[in-house]
């Protein structure tokens, strides 16, 4: 259950922009993260209910972008998206080292009321 | 959540570091940054006209684990000035992380002198265990975080006598998914699976076995009496991390233990010498 202290990282450092910002209320906060991230979007869901209360975002939404494993075939010459996060490549079978994207825990973006 | 404060155990998780084996029993070191400040400029859109729209997208961008990530290669300059190889090595509970860690040091010996810090939620017994190697331990006891982060590698190797060393093994928490998130600076990640666990761990825990440099079939003395399929296993681990190397080994019989502290020497080789001012 590390997602708790992740989506505490997360809420900490937008909890912050809003303070500097004069914001008084978040009403939502995007997340961006990837499937190889090892973070599980329900579990962080479920610790930014229990996270944001008796705070300027209680209520507010966490909108999670779900970013999919997306590897570089060098053979094909194109990038490929893996469902099963297999690194091989769907067309040729060339296994891939290079992952493109799949790996992001980012705080994006939130929507806020100013005084 | 902490039992002082109540805060979310970010910024900087209380752990205890014992150096010894009799020390650190019901210490708690208080060590959370609450770390509210952000001295960096994200250039969000920002006015402060009277009367603008109260309502506002802030546009942000930042990485979650920005301030692990910073601290991880702030250990990682620190690795490399002191030309160390360092190993994170990781794997579910029970796979044989501290038996390898041992009959690693004890047969590399006096050709690469090594180093550990070890993670566990309670007790020093690996500490203890791995002491018997005359290598030099350092315990961290995280409590109940199940991962080790970057903030408690730097603490513990303040307390690790590093003179002479030139690999460090950090062996994590025993945890296939936790620990897949947190960079501690490691050269390498070493993922482990022994023959009793199944064939298909790599594919129920892809993040932890995609980050892998290296994975370690260990307990494969075990393996007739397992039923352990090398085949599929092999061909799960290529599915997920086709660029690791791959060692099959029993720590206690002996087998394919050459090979890896081979390959670890070569590696030390390698980190000696690259510029540690270099990317």
């Amino acid at each position: 259950m590390h997602e708790f202290s992740i989506m505490q990282s997360a809420l900490d450092q937008a909890l912050g922009e809003a303070r500097k910002a004069g914001a008084v209320r978040v009403h939502e906060i995007r997340l961006r993260i990837g499937a190889l991230s090892g973070v599980v979007p329900e579990a962080l869901q479920f610790a930014f209910e229990a996270l944001t209360q008796d705070t300027c975002a209680e209520g507010a939404v966490l909108a999670i972008e779900e970013v999919p494993a997306r590897f570089w075939c060098a053979k094909c010459g194109r990038e490929f998206v893996s469902r099963n996060l297999y690194a091989e490549c769907p067309d040729c079978g060339t296994p891939s080292g290079e992952l493109r994207a799949g790996r992001e825990m980012e705080l994006c973006s939130m929507e806020v009321d100013r005084e | 959540m902490c039992e002082d404060c109540g805060c979310g155990l970010t910024g900087g998780i209380p752990v205890t570091v014992s150096a010894h084996s009799h020390a650190g029993h019901g210490e708690h070191e208080h060590g959370h940054a609450h770390g509210h400040e952000h001295a960096h400029d994200h250039g969000h859109e920002h006015t402060h006209d009277a009367g603008a729209e109260a309502h506002q997208t802030l546009n942000l961008r930042h990485a979650i684990l920005e301030k692990n990530d910073l601290l991880a290669e702030r250990n990682r300059g620190f690795f490399r000035a002191r030309r160390l190889l360092v190993l994170n090595v990781l794997s579910s509970p029970g796979s044989g992380k501290t038996t390898l860690v041992g009959e690693t040091i004890r047969r590399l010996g006096r050709r690469l002198k090594t180093g550990v810090i070890v993670g566990d939620l309670a007790t020093d017994n690996d500490a203890r265990r791995l002491r018997e190697t005359g290598a030099p331990v350092v315990q961290i006891t995280t409590g109940t975080v199940c991962h080790l982060d970057a903030e408690m590698v730097a603490r513990a190797v303040k307390q690790l006598d590093l003179t002479g060393l030139g690999l460090l093994i950090i062996e994590n928490v025993g945890n296939l998914v936790c620990p897949a998130s947190y960079d501690l600076g490691e050269d390498l990640r070493v993922v482990m699976l022994s023959v009793t666990e199944g064939e298909d761990k790599p594919l129920k825990y892809p993040p932890m076995f995609h980050l892998a440099n290296a994975v370690v079939i260990s307990k494969v003395d075990l393996a007739g009496p397992c039923d352990f399929n090398r085949d599929a296993a092999t061909a799960n681990i290529r599915h997920i991390a086709p660029h690791a190397r791959l060692f099959e080994v029993s720590s206690k019989a002996g087998t394919g233990m050459d090979d890896w502290c081979d390959y670890l020497i070569k590696q030390h080789e390698a980190a000696k010498a690259r510029d540690p001012l270099g990317a």
